[in-house]
């Protein structure tokens, strides 16, 4: 499956979430917004939503619960700030 | 009387099972989840398309998960199914649903909250780089992605799971740099006459041990960093019961002391909280066969109590028997007193591994001040005790005002526990004396797109 990643093309396997879409391209997943570095998910679960990606028209994904799709884009640095609620 | 609407949150063991017996009493049930297909944490089913055998993925529970599915599979077109919904609001009568950007209520007589837990967290210096995850999470990726956390993982934390899940990865190839469990081995000793309610488990426990060998596994250990650069986790150290450093090289760590209940719906449909002694936590009253004081709300499963997966079966049926009852229609009583029976044995042995394998809440009040202890907003635990010593704050709610700790999009999931030792060794006082953190609406965020319509959909 292909997807592209911050501008750079990446594949993926049918099944994966977006997270570990992600990681098997880098071990990051994202930059903290709060500047205290890379993180790449933490809970797996969808509970602590440390694994928000932006899509390249600014929708948020959690990645950790978000199935990859065909010819998905999504922006993993230079997030916003983010949109809480 | 009328068939009453009945709503379970969770397709979990628990909620499946109360499903189960709704349908089998003549119901339908609206079931909600969250995930994308039934079975919860412990079974949690691998995506369409992958092809494990269920021996692979559940081990020596195959033969339960396979069960649970089952059971849940037959239930087709005699409930109605929402999953990837999440129920995030309620007040009396109505629940909150979201899916895909959009909001429904859903009118309920009675409804079941089968939520589920979350990994209990303990802050440790360095446990927000990359490569770090929950005890459970490193699981989820196993499981659920066929995919490891590391390719060297190092395990800290204390439970059964903790010794489960490495084994797992020994099992899937994965190199175990070492099991770093912060209880003393003697506490295991004291909790064996309340474990012995369940030799079967103990019996398995050893055999898990024996999996282990070869394995490095310290006691009693006080975590002291996750080293790491900036790609992320490289190693970490531990001091030893005796007071020795060491050190593990690693590239990912899975750390996680038991589990917390989800308990941020019951919070918002008005049950009372107590403090349970035992394990530290707030919990949900909630009386054995889930009826709690707020009419036409019930508890079941880990959500309610952590009793495991055949424990939250259990607890699942009996919640449905009780919402029948209430609704005037009959239930054997042999069926419920068998029912109270078995989950009384559970219970007792939660209370045994809860001994066995004690939270270590002075580790928590000892992080160190400058440890991020909110990985939402980068808030460290100083931040929090200068709010109890600077500005007075009495409680974590108002701590949490002043710091935003509890306020991150976690809402308090992760560093709830830890938060509330620190504030209460900052102030001197007992740990029930600060309070709990209140649960807030939406329970997790919803997609920014949202449409919340006005009126009431029926279910
Ligand atoms: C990560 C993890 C791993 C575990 N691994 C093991 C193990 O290996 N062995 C073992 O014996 N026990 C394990 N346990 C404990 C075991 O999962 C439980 O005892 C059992 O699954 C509890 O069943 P349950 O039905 O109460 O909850 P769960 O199985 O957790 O199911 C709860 C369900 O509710 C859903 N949900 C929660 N909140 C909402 C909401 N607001 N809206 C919609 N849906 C919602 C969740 O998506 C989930 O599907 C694990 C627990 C966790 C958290
Ligand atoms: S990793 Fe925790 S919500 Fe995705």
């Amino acid at each position: 499956m292909g997807l592209v990643i911050d501008g750079e093309p990446a594949t993926a396997l049918a099944g994966d979430t977006l997270l570990t879409a992600v990681l098997t391209n880098g071990r990051q997943l994202r930059v903290s917004e709060f500047g205290d570095g890379a993180r790449a998910g933490f809970c797996l679960m969808g509970a602590c939503q440390d694994c928000w990606v932006y899509t390249e028209d600014g929708d948020r994904l959690r990645a950790c619960s978000t199935p990859v799709a065909e010819g998905m884009r999504i922006v993993t640095k230079g997030a916003t700030w983010p949109r809480l609620g | 009387m009328a068939a009453p609407r009945v709503v379970i949150v969770g397709a979990g063991p628990a909620g499946v099972r109360a499903a189960e017996r709704l349908v089998a009493a003549g119901l339908r049930p609206t079931v909600v989840d969250e995930g994308m297909r039934a079975g919860g944490q412990i079974y949690r089913q691998q995506p369409p398309g992958f092809t494990r055998r269920p021996e692979e993925l559940y081990g020596t529970e195959a033969g339960r998960a396979v069960a649970v599915h089952g059971a849940f599979a037959a239930l087709a077109g005699r409930i109605d199914y929402l999953p990837e919904t999440l129920a995030w609001n309620i007040e009396p009568g109505l629940l909150h649903v979201a899916r895909d950007g959009v909001a429904r209520k859903l009118p309920y007589d009675a409804v079941i909250l089968a939520t589920g837990a979350t990994d209990r967290l303990l802050p440790v210096p360095g446990w927000t780089r990359a490569g770090v995850y929950s005890l459970g999470g490193s699981q989820v990726s196993l499981k659920a992605q066929a995919c490891a956390i590391g390719a060297r993982v190092a395990f800290l934390g204390t439970g059964p799971l903790l010794y489960l899940v490495a084994s797992q990865y020994l099992k899937a190839g994965v190199e175990v740099a070492a099991v770093l469990d912060t209880s003393p081995a003697s506490a295991r000793f004291k909790a064996l006459p309340l474990m012995a309610s369940r030799p079967g488990l103990l019996v398995k426990g050893a055999a898990l041990m024996w999996k282990l060998r070869g394995v490095p596994i310290l006691r009693g250990v006080t975590p002291l960093a996750i080293d790491g650069d900036d790609s992320g986790v490289t190693g970490i150290r531990v001091k030893d019961a005796g007071g020795r450093e060491h050190r593990f090289a690693a590239d990912a760590v899975a750390m996680g002391w038991h589990l917390r209940p989800e308990t941020q719906l019951a919070d918002l449909a008005g049950v009372p909280f107590e403090h349970d002694a035992l394990s530290g936590l707030w919990m949900a009253q909630v009386q054995a066969d889930g009826r709690t004081a707020v009419k036409g709300v019930y508890l079941a499963g880990d959500g309610a109590r952590i009793l495991g997966a055949d424990g939250a079966e259990i607890a699942g049926t009996l919640a449905a028997t009780s919402v029948l009852a209430d609704h005037g229609i009959q239930v054997p009583v042999a069926e419920v007193v068998e029912l109270i029976g078995r989950r009384a044995v559970m219970d007792r042995f939660r209370r045994g591994l809860l001994r066995a394998f004690p939270w270590p809440g002075h580790l928590a009040a000892a992080v160190p001040d400058d440890t991020l202890l909110c990985r939402c907003e980068a808030i460290t635990a100083g931040e929090l005790r200068r709010s109890a010593s600077d500005l007075g704050a009495p409680e974590v709610n108002r701590a949490k005002a002043l710091t935003r700790v509890g306020m991150g999009r976690c809402q308090g999931r992760y560093c709830g526990p830890a938060g509330q030792e620190i504030l209460a060794a900052a102030r001197g006082v007992a740990l029930p004396e600060v309070g709990r953190l209140r649960g807030q609406a939406p329970v997790k965020p919803l997609s920014i797109a949202t449409v919340v319509p006005l009126g009431v959909e029926d279910a």
